[in-house]
């Protein structure tokens, strides 16, 4: 592996951990706030694949950098800037209705990235996507699952999901968006070219809100920063929360 | 009408690695370490024990986690390290192996038999749906073996359970996801 090519690897394995980090953190904060115990424990079952990605990303990090770092060094002692996720896994969590519907277009999002990521010339990333499609199938079912429920439920419940949607609609294009690591990589065969993902995502999704009797929003303002380290307020809250005890306590163990 | 039974192929591969392994005594020893969310059950009848290796006195064990986020695998990954110790195995490590991911199929036939007493139906105990995931009802009750039962959740007490509530003895139960 040339030089380039490992330090483009590196930083996007750092991306999808973020992602998966960031995005686990934000859905633990159910656990014990769930609407009934069965969904409280789904999400924490949720949340913990989440983890577990980012754990095996951050790993993998880790040994290319072979600087030292561990996989802890990689979700607790970076700050915001150095954070690269998408701006959509840090949103708050909201009401329950954000929050399906946020899993919802992430879901659906997984569901086509990983089956192409499993085919990545790279070994190491292509095994952890094949792992993490097995449970993005489970997820993805119980998000449309809640997403039908709410959008077509009561009056409260479809104002509530049809709003969620259209505040959530603008970070999903850094989704599908490549910058030249990305490029890169996708050439090489090792990541995923995921502005080939929009037209299939935007059908499936399309399918499901029609199904769920919300309307589809326009595509009329978008945000991004996510993948350079520019963040929305809530990464930094974030942050602070999950890395409070590493960082107070260091190599603190129990 | 009365079918043969036939051993799962994959069960079948496990078994012949297991009985020509040239440290055969270890895959033994290594039958005394559970799971420590379903402690009925073997890392060897789960099918995440994956191999044995002893290169001179060091022992290397693989090990491959049922979900990205299973707790499990650190105790498990202490436990097997300390079942090798007590019988004098002090050189030794245990990797994690993600590739091949980890299947429900892996899990042995007498695995099976363990999960049903023990309260927990096992994964061929339902029907899959067409996409092969948990479907939402009619997974057998291991209380009372009725089928009329539905499924409460698909996320359990672990990511690798969903649960069920039977109609008939009105208990409800966790299954063991296919996956």
């Amino acid at each position: 592996m040339s030089d380039t090519i490992k330090d483009a690897t590196l930083e996007y394995a750092v991306r999808l951990g973020d992602d998966a980090n960031v995005l686990g953190h934000r859905i633990s904060e159910w656990v014990s706030h769930g609407p009934f115990l069965e969904e409280d424990i789904a999400y924490a079952n949720v949340a913990l694949d989440y983890i577990g990605r980012a754990r095996m990303f951050y790993g993998y990090a880790s040994e290319l950098a072979d600087d030292g770092r561990t996989e802890d060094d990689f979700a607790y002692m970076r700050d915001d800037r150095q954070y690269h996720n998408l701006l959509l896994m840090e949103m708050p969590r909201g009401d329950f209705a954000y929050s399906q519907v946020r899993q919802l277009l992430i879901d659906v999002y997984y569901n086509l990235l990983l089956p192409k990521l499993a085919e990545s010339r790279d070994d190491t990333l292509a095994a952890i996507a094949a792992k993490a499609i097995k449970e993005s199938r489970y997820h993805l079912r119980r998000s449309r699952d809640w997403v039908l429920r709410l959008g077509d439920g009561t009056e409260e419940s479809h104002r509530r999901t049809q709003a969620a949607l259209d505040s959530l609609w603008g970070y999903t294009h850094e989704m599908f968006e490549m910058d030249e690591t990305e490029r890169l990589l996708a050439d090489k065969g090792i990541a995923v070219d995921t502005t080939r993902l929009r037209d299939e995502w935007h059908r499936q999704v399309s399918s499901i809100l029609t199904e769920a009797t919300l309307s589809v929003p326009e595509d009329g303002w978008a945000v991004r920063g996510g993948r350079i380290g520019y963040h929305t307020e809530n990464l930094g809250h974030l942050l602070t929360e999950m890395q409070f005890v590493h960082r107070s306590y260091p190599g603190c163990q129990w | 009408m009365s079918a043969i039974p036939l051993m799962p192929e994959e069960h079948y591969r496990r078994l012949q690695q297991r009985d020509s392994s040239e440290v055969k005594e270890l895959w033994d020893l290594l039958d005394e370490v559970k799971d420590p969310e379903i402690p009925v059950l073997s890392i060897w009848d789960l099918g995440i024990l994956r191999d044995i290796e002893r290169q001179g006195e060091h022992i290397i064990v693989t090990i491959t986690p049922t979900y990205s986020g299973c707790p499990a695998m650190d105790t498990i990954t202490e436990d097997v390290k300390a079942a090798l110790s007590a019988k004098g195995y002090d050189s030794h490590e245990v990797k994690m192996q993600l590739s091949p991911a980890w299947s429900s199929e892996w899990m042995s036939p007498e695995g099976r038999r363990k999960l049903r007493h023990y309260g927990v139906a096992p994964p061929e105990d339902a029907d899959a749906t067409e996409d092969g995931l948990t479907p939402d009802a009619h997974a057998l009750c291991p209380h009372c073996g009725s089928s009329d039962t539905r499924l409460l959740s698909e996320f359990g007490s672990t990511a690798c359970k969903a649960l069920f509530q039977c109609q008939a003895c009105k208990e409800t139960f966790d299954y063991f996801k296919k996956i």
